[in-house]
């Protein structure tokens, strides 16, 4: 009988795999309570560290072209769908559904990240505008990225509501910081190896794994994160997030779960510039 | 001390011409109907590459037949994401195989590997790319919460940018639904026939695209076929005219993307290394086989001088021959029927009274070649002002205020593109402002992206291609 | 003829008139340069001409006799295995090392190589006009035939021109016929092309005998679209005074697949006449032995490796 050798589930930092810097670990159980694994358990100080790489990759990332991020994104399609057999394993594994049904939520995932990967060199297009002004000025609109964004996806999607978070952030040109869901937090570490493997550059999606009402009010406090997606966040944590997160204003928001440009759209700003006509 | 550059040829070994090759109708290679055939052939050695088959009206109808049951059981049903991934996997292998197709459409259509390397095979893969992300999108292109596809159309694409006028073409059309049954020209068809491999290896259903060669019969059989819902044609004025014509009364709708004469304006404040750059990219690249060339170029009279000084100078630096040589810039005109046009059009030149200069260089012996030339004191009444030249011919006319270079560029029947240059930005929106050109460049030149639709005013056409815009052609309830 | 006479308002105008610089043309047409393949006996022209072409550099603080003697030898001789490898252009040093260099070069078979020094208050330039002065004089007199001395950026930037004319007016005076001027712009700092093209000209103007772009020391040094713009300011000023100035790059130019570029900038910009380390320099130090390992390459057909070039 073969043992077979079992992943170590680290944090997903500027493009690399660290341990948490407390050490810390905490269990996850599968669907019917038995060991799956111990994931980092996020600190203070990984969030810290996460937030300075994500704006470290911010000036690349959102200063390159449309085209290079929607290829980008999808390599990033190409690497999970390689990787579909272990996502159904884990989604199987974690919420406890047929792999029949962990199947088509990885097909649909999948399927997302394409769809988002088909919005980053169009969303101009149809958000952005040339605006008729009263007078010989050219003045135009354009939505731009507006920064780091921290995400807490939906607590009980493994992968979906993940992807759903993450993709429509970065195909706007944001970077990300992203806390797993608590009890479901393997695929967002494989998709972070997914991530890895695919010339997205490191800091643009950093991933912890952790417990969320620990994390989420440092997120909130925290000055150099610009927005938050609080989809995943209790009651009480949203409206702590919201408290806190006024410090600097940050954008934050709760998303249903149906796909849409204004989820890449709640991430940007409105540029509007004006010019003279004149000979 | 002389630094010359030995030769640097592109291998040929990365590509496999067939001796001949069938149409490509419902998924497969398969014969023409009689056996009438013709040869393509390199424009720069003259040699035949390979025997094409001449489509008859009969196998036109075989790939209308073809297109219009993939698009009724299979194409119309899809799920438009699905539709949108096969598009994808179109672009990714476009992508792989970016030299093979590098090197064959040097080989078939003359122009400098440089180019195909670095401008037409990118850009026909990112076309690809582009439109796979609209295919679920449509809701959001400005044609209606429900746009549906007209179904099949049918494309005729010139010989100047052969894959990528394919890409332009086909990429939305798919990417809209419908399906397409895709003439290439006569002389330039064998990345058309490459691209049919491309279809087959990412799973494309049959008949979905249909590749039909052959000459302006097979067109004209295109065009007029009832089953045809759509006609996209790039092409001479002349030939765009006439499909106008044909297709009257019959229902189908038309996109044209026809001639030029385009205005490069160059006022006396511009950046003028980088406008001599621009003037030279603007009527040379691609061997002025280019429908939006900037073949007048109408220069501000106090800045005349200093202009064609490092213009000449500029240009004595061209390095014509070898299409093959990467260090090539200047390559063979596609065929000996359009080298006798540029040489017929240009010898007005000369004959009313313009003043002719050309770099000296040594042109192959065989092939068909032309040195890269200007018309100095060319007037707006003359021919070489007037008519498209489709060579690397620049005329160039003089002006003394904007308002008469914005007039003398609007004086022409065409209205494709025009040049602006000027540090002066005020200026550059408002020559944009004024000039009747679909497509404006201002300090650039012959640039082009997916996301930016392209097309003319006037007698340069009806409808754009790429960016959101370019899609309303290919939908019901777009333009007409 | 003076197209300029010092002042202020003459030395504006001037700069004035020129055109100005659009980053994307001239981003494009460097890069469509780099995209030339030079191959065999072009290749093999161009790796004898680049090596001819450097100034070997060591400017470090921990510079000592040993090492600049050991920079000398590998000027004279790139090549112990291969004397039909060229000598280089220079040899480029701090003014205290200056006869050192000399001294050594002088004792192998060097005579002919220039010995330049870096002045003025290299690499900052921050420093008072005597202090520069001095730093030249002494470079001078210890046998510098070239002297390198960097502008005032500060001064350049707050827009004191005549600051930074009548420096480079004082450093040639002080040259004389004892050494010609290079004229170091630090393009990184004046970031933009355009300032890149004011400053070339007011360098020329002041009496540069060469344009050169970087001290070195920062990032970005010298980059195609930099070093284009200069090529084509020495090649207007020429049509406008009928005398060719120098251009050097230094600082990032590592590879043969570098420095060949540059060489087809040269060519297609200001023309072949630049072609002679009369005319262009290129400031480097690892460049050489990449260059050598091309050009054994070329010579017998395989890749060499780090230990068949010298460590110096």
């Amino acid at each position: 009988m073969r043992i077979d050798i079992r992943k170590t589930y680290k944090l997903y930092i500027g493009g690399a795999f660290p341990r948490s810097e407390s050490g810390r670990t905490y269990e996850v159980k599968d669907a019917k309570s038995n060991f799956i694994a111990n994931p980092a358990q996020a600190s203070r100080k990984d969030l810290r560290d996460a937030v300075t790489a994500a704006r470290g990759a911010l000036g690349g990332w959102s200063s390159a072209t449309a085209f290079n991020r929607s290829q980008i994104l999808y390599r990033i399609a190409e690497m999970m769908e390689a990787r579909s057999d272990e996502f159904v394993e884990e989604i199987a594994l974690l919420e406890g559904v047929s792999r029949v049904a962990a199947k088509k939520q990885v097909n649909q995932a999948i399927d997302t990240w394409v769809w988002y990967c088909g919005w980053c060199d169009k969303i101009s297009t149809v958000a952005g505008s040339t605006n008729p002004i009263s007078g010989p000025f050219y003045n135009f609109t354009v939505p731009e990225s507006l920064g780091v964004v921290g995400i807490f996806p939906a607590q009980k999607s493994a992968l979906l509501g993940l992807v759903q978070a993450i993709a429509p952030v970065i195909a706007g040109g944001n970077t990300a910081v992203v806390v797993a869901s608590q009890k479901f937090p393997l695929c967002a570490v494989t998709l972070s190896e997914a991530l890895a493997t695919s010339d997205l550059p490191g800091g643009v999606v950093n991933i912890l794994t952790g417990i969320t009402s620990e994390l989420a009010p440092w997120m909130g406090a925290h000055m150099d994160v610009d927005a938050i997606d609080a989809t995943g966040l209790s009651k009480e944590l949203d409206k702590e997030v919201r408290v806190s997160g006024a410090d600097n204003l940050k954008r934050i928001h709760k998303f249903s779960s149906s796909d849409t440009p204004q989820r890449m759209l709640a991430f940007m700003e409105y540029k509007t510039v004006w010019h003279p006509i004149g000979i | 001390m002389t630094f010359e550059y030995s030769p640097a040829p592109e291998s040929t070994a990365i590509v496999d011409i067939s001796a001949q090759y069938g149409l490509f109708i419902n998924g497969k290679f398969v014969d023409a109907k009689g056996s009438k055939t013709f040869n393509t052939i390199n424009p720069a050695t003259e040699k035949v590459l390979s025997k094409i088959a001449h489509a008859q009206a009969s196998d036109v109808d075989k790939a209308v037949a073809a297109a219009r049951t993939a698009y009724t059981k299979v194409w119309s049903k899809m799920a438009p994401q699905e539709r949108g991934k096969y598009l994808f996997r179109i672009a990714r292998i476009m992508q792989e195989r970016a030299r093979e197709f590098a090197v064959l459409e040097t080989m078939d259509n003359g122009k400098p590997i440089r180019e195909t390397r670095d401008i037409d095979i990118p850009l026909a893969a990112a076309h690809f790319f582009y439109h796979a992300g609209w295919a679920d999108k449509l809701k959001y292109a400005g044609a209606g919460d429900n746009p549906r596809p007209h179904g099949v159309v049918g494309q005729i694409i010139p010989w100047n940018f052969p894959l990528l006028m394919l890409a332009w073409k086909i990429a939305p059309a798919l990417a809209t639904g419908n399906t397409v049954v895709l003439k290439p020209a006569e002389t330039t068809p064998l990345t058309a026939l490459l691209f049919a491999e491309v279809c087959q290896q990412a799973g494309l259903p049959a008949g979905v695209v249909n590749i039909v060669t052959g000459d302006g019969a097979t067109g004209s059989a295109l065009v007029n076929h009832p089953d045809i819902d759509k006609i996209a044609f790039t092409g001479s004025t002349g030939v765009g005219k006439g499909i106008a014509r044909a297709i009257a009364g019959t229902g189908k709708s038309a996109t044209l993307e026809l001639g030029g004469k385009g205005a490069n304006i160059v006022f006396d404040d511009s950046p003028i290394d980088q406008t001599v750059e621009g003037i030279v990219s603007g009527i040379f690249f691609n061997q002025g086989h280019v429908c939006c060339a900037g073949s007048r170029l109408l220069v501000q009279e106090n800045v005349h001088e200093e202009l064609i000084e490092k213009l000449k100078r500029r240009i004595s630096q061209i390095r014509v021959g070898d299409p093959l040589d990467k260090n090539t810039d200047l390559g063979a005109i596609n065929s000996a029927a359009q080298l006798a046009r540029i040489k017929e059009i240009s010898s007005s030149g000369d004959t009313e009274g313009a003043q002719r200069w050309s770099p000296e260089c040594t042109l192959p012996e065989k092939g068909f070649w032309y040195p890269p030339t200007i018309f100095t004191g060319v007037t707006q009444a003359n021919r070489i002002a007037q008519e498209e030249i489709f060579g690397p011919v620049l005329s160039v006319l003089t002006f003394r205020t904007p308002q008469e270079a914005i007039d003398k560029a609007n004086n022409t029947p065409y209205g494709l593109s025009a040049g602006v240059w000027t540090e002066k930005g005020s200026r550059i929106l408002w020559a944009a402002k004024q000039l009747k050109a679909g497509v404006i460049w201002a300090n650039t030149f012959n640039k082009f992206d997916p996301a930016s639709p392209f097309g003319g005013y006037k007698e340069s056409g009806w409808g754009r291609e790429g960016g959101r815009h370019g899609l309303a052609a290919y939908l019901k309830g777009g333009e007409k | 003829m003076q197209l300029v006479d010092g002042t202020d308002s003459s030395i504006r105008r001037f700069l004035k008139q020129l055109p100005g610089v659009d980053q994307v043309g001239a981003e494009s047409r460097a890069a469509m340069l780099a995209t030339r393949s030079i191959k065999t006996a072009s290749k093999k022209w161009a790796i004898d001409c680049a090596i001819s072409m450097i100034d070997l550099t060591t400017l470090e603080g921990c510079d000592t006799d040993g090492k600049v003697r050991a920079l000398c030898t590998k000027a004279v001789h790139p090549d112990p295995t291969d004397s039909t490898v060229p000598s280089v252009g220079a040899i480029c040093v701090y003014n205290d090392k200056v006869a050192t260099a000399r001294k050594h070069l002088d004792a192998i078979g060097g005579q002919s190589i220039p010995v330049a020094a870096v002045s003025t208050a290299f690499p900052s330039g921050r420093a008072s006009l005597e202090v520069k002065k001095q730093d030249t004089l002494d470079a001078l007199n210890n046998g510098a035939t070239e002297i390198d001395m960097v502008i005032d950026r500060g001064a350049f930037l707050t827009g004191d021109l005549v600051k930074v004319f009548t420096e480079i007016v004082y450093i040639k005076e002080l040259c004389g016929d004892r050494a010609h001027l290079k004229v170091i712009l630090e393009t990184g700092e004046l970031v933009t092309l355009d300032n890149v093209r004011k400053a070339s000209h007011l360098a020329m103007a002041a009496g540069a005998d060469f344009i050169k772009t970087s001290t070195g020391k920062i990032s970005p040094a010298a980059t195609a679209p930099v070093v284009l713009v200069m090529l084509e300011a020495v090649r207007d000023w020429y049509a406008m005074t009928g005398i060719r100035i120098g251009v050097k790059p230094a600082g990032g130019i590592r590879t043969t697949k570098d420095a060949i570029k540059q060489l087809v900038l040269v060519r297609e910009t200001a023309g072949e006449e630049w072609l002679t380390p009369k005319l262009f320099r290129i400031g480097a130090s690892a460049l050489l032995n990449d260059l050598l390992m091309q050009r054994m390459k070329l010579r017998n057909g395989n890749y060499a490796g780090p230990n068949y070039v010298t460590l110096d």
